[in-house]
């Protein structure tokens, strides 16, 4: 590193060796950019991109029905025709499938009024104070958190208290509800902090003119606030969904429905790594449509 | 009240003796009641708070604005004009005081209740909306039938000339463009009263003066009072029927732009409105030849050569040019009389050329001007 008074040493002096790489460096952008990014692109590709191709590799290899050894490039379709053979590959997709979709409406409606009252009711310190109450979930580890509803769900717990005096039974840990319920509590905070930050660009004489013209708070919601803040909305879902569709502990801590996840996480871990390989491809699948629209939404610059 | 349809055209009808807007008693201190909203609408640096943590913005105002008539709010920021404008159209609620709208108190009343449309100073037109769509709100959610929503939209347009510019977004418009959408969108609901919020704050010096000929001549058309907030003495002079000068929540003066230009009732009207040219104590006594304080508009000062002799109907005095200020159609002089104190002289360049003009500098002169120019000042 060269210290500030290199920059004010006279014509006279020879500069030091990181500065006179920094004079040659100025003029030479495209290779100061390559040098910058080589770090991280060549992590994303190796990590990342790498370990993916691994695994679509996989998918189409065949496993020895004897040893139950995956022989590389032994070239096969079995997986897929073991996946669309099974009635219960398809039940379970349509599960998961059905469940992400309700985690996100149920932590869309959740999360707006919690996200206006913050954006545009409540005052500075309050603000502060409620995104930090969204964004402390976030800092606790999963397994607490998922740990701490089944002890809330099952037999004898909180949940029990609550309800017998109703006469409503523990719901247990078998319920596929309590999927539902967990993952829409674990994935909220991703929700309501894009649905915020857009509820904030509305500038405030927007609103105005919108009452200015005639149009009451319902008439202003519908037809000024929703359509302005809708790309918030579905940024929020591509977490809430994408987070919902690989999930597979939560399924597995709290009830005993199984989801795409815990089909593919059985099969790894059991030995048959072209099947769960091949299953994984439904999910990679559906997130590129679903980002694929979302960036047609505007979903992209709401982030 | 039925805002749409049940009404009579608006045009032509400045004759009842009711007033359009009537203020009474108007107050407005912010930082009270615990509201955040409505915070930050320019009312800043208003003294004579009551306590450290609310402003006085409005501090107290009457006023009639007459039907039919182009109203300019002139005043610094921060002088209580655009709180004023804001609690009209309902966007504020007045701490004290009244509103009435022909005659009808709707101090308490919200914004869509009220026959009054606002052009806001940034447009606020929706983005995610046509400019056909954003002219149709008003129309739309007052549930005014298709046909005759297209053939206002369209009259609207029309109007202010953008013709063929209904499928654009506003994003995609200029600020000129902007700015007349916004005026269609206020004006196709036909209010009886329309607010502008320094409207033309935002556009280039040759633009806000075609925009003000325009307005002025579109609000001839419609006959719809205009109530019309701006810090531009030159435009509010240009355009108004009648002016009020706001200065630190109270209004300083209301008349005629010739009224207040040339009898300002203060020291402040005189300072805002055109040069401060103020003559007061021994000065005063000096030169007027009486006591308080005059002030001389600087366009009414002629330079003469020091050994000239005033006429009998003029005043006079000596002083050295201190500063040349070269404007191009004009000249400013500033001159330090001997008698004590400054005035400003202006000059059209009719026979002047920068060089001559800018070496008059520190040259000893006699200003003289008509006695009847002498305009005495109310003091504060």
């Amino acid at each position: 590193m060269s210290t500030p008074t290199d920059a004010r040493a006279g014509p006279g002096t020879r500069p030091g060796i990181a500065r006179r790489l920094a004079i040659w460096l100025h003029p030479r952008q495209g290779l100061q950019l390559r040098l910058l990014l080589a770090g991280p692109l060549g992590w994303l590709a190796i990590a990342y991109l790498g370990a993916l191709a691994i695994l679509l590799l996989n998918a189409f290899w065949e496993k020895d029905a004897f040893t139950g050894r995956v022989e590389p490039f032994a070239w096969t379709l079995n997986a897929f025709r073991d996946l669309f053979g099974h009635e219960v590959y398809r039940t379970v997709a349509v599960r998961t499938l059905i469940m992400a979709v309700l985690v996100t409406l149920t932590d869309a409606l959740l999360a707006f009024p919690i996200a206006y009252y913050m954006a545009r009711i409540a005052t500075p310190r309050v603000r502060a104070m409620l995104v930090i109450a969204v964004l402390m979930p976030l800092w606790a580890a999963y397994l607490v958190k998922v740990y701490a509803w089944r002890t809330i769900l099952q037999g004898n717990g909180f949940m029990e208290w609550a309800l017998s005096p109703f006469g409503v039974e523990s719901p247990g840990l078998d319920e596929i509800a309590n999927s539902w319920l967990v993952l829409s509590y674990l994935w909220l905070p991703y929700m309501i902090l894009p649905i915020y930050a857009g509820l904030e660009r509305i500038p405030n004489s927007l609103l105005e003119a919108s009452a200015d013209l005639g149009a009451k708070a319902g008439a202003t919601f519908r037809r000024v606030i929703l359509p302005l803040v809708f790309p918030a909305f579905v940024a929020g879902s591509i977490f809430t969904f994408s987070l919902t569709l690989g999930d597979y502990i939560t399924p597995d801590l709290v009830s005993d429905a199984k989801f795409i996840g815990n089909v593919i996480y059985d099969n790894s871990s059991l030995g048959n790594l072209p099947l769960a390989a091949a299953y994984s491809l439904l999910p990679i699948g559906i997130m590129t449509v679903y980002l694929l629209i979302a960036r047609r939404l505007g979903a992209f610059d709401s982030l | 009240m039925t805002p749409e349809a049940s009404r009579p055209p608006t045009r032509g009808e400045a004759s009842s003796a009711v007033a359009a807007v009537r203020l009474e008693g108007l107050v407005k201190r912010f930082g009270d009641a615990g509201t955040g909203a409505g915070a930050g609408t320019g009312a800043g640096d208003t003294s004579g708070s009551a306590s450290a943590d609310t402003v006085l913005a409005v501090a107290g105002i009457d006023l009639d604005i007459a039907d039919g008539e182009f109203f300019s709010m002139l005043g610094p920021s921060g002088s209580g004009k655009t709180t004023t404008l804001r609690m009209i159209a309902g966007f504020e609620l007045p701490t004290a005081g009244r509103i009435l709208l022909h005659g009808e108190d709707v101090t308490d009343r919200p914004p869509f209740e009220r026959d009054v449309n606002t052009v806001f100073q940034d447009y606020a037109l929706f983005p995610h909306m046509s400019v056909a769509d954003n002219v149709a709100y008003g129309l739309v959610v007052r549930k005014v039938p298709g046909p005759e929503r297209q053939a206002r939209v369209a009259d609207a347009l029309r109007m202010v000339r953008l013709e063929g510019y209904d499928r654009r977004r506003p994003g995609q418009l200029s600020g000129g463009q902007r700015q007349r959408v916004a005026l269609a969108r206020a004006l196709v609901n036909r209010p009886r009263v329309l607010l502008l919020d320094e409207p033309l704050g935002a556009l280039d010096l040759k633009l806000r003066e075609e925009m003000q000929i325009e307005l002025k001549a579109i609000q001839q058309a419609v006959g719809i009072t205009f109530v019309y907030v701006t810090h531009d003495q030159q435009e509010a002079l240009t355009m108004s029927d009648r002016l009020a000068v706001f200065n630190r929540g109270r209004i300083e003066q209301v008349g005629t732009p010739a009224d207040v230009y040339e009898r300002p009732a203060t020291r402040f009207v005189a300072g805002f409105v055109g040069t401060s040219n103020l003559l007061s104590g021994e000065t005063a006594r000096a030169i007027v030849g009486g006591s308080g304080t005059f002030t001389v508009r600087p366009e009414k000062i002629r330079l003469a050569e020091p050994d000239s002799q005033p006429a009998p109907d003029e005043a006079s005095a000596m002083g050295t040019i201190r500063e040349v200020v070269y404007l191009g159609p004009d000249t400013r002089y500033i001159v330090a009389l001997d008698a004590g104190g400054e005035l400003v002289v202006t000059q059209q360049n009719i026979a002047t050329s920068s060089m001559e003009a800018l070496s008059a500098k520190g040259r000893t002169v006699r200003l003289t001007w008509k006695r009847q120019h002498n305009l005495p000042v109310g003091e504060e």
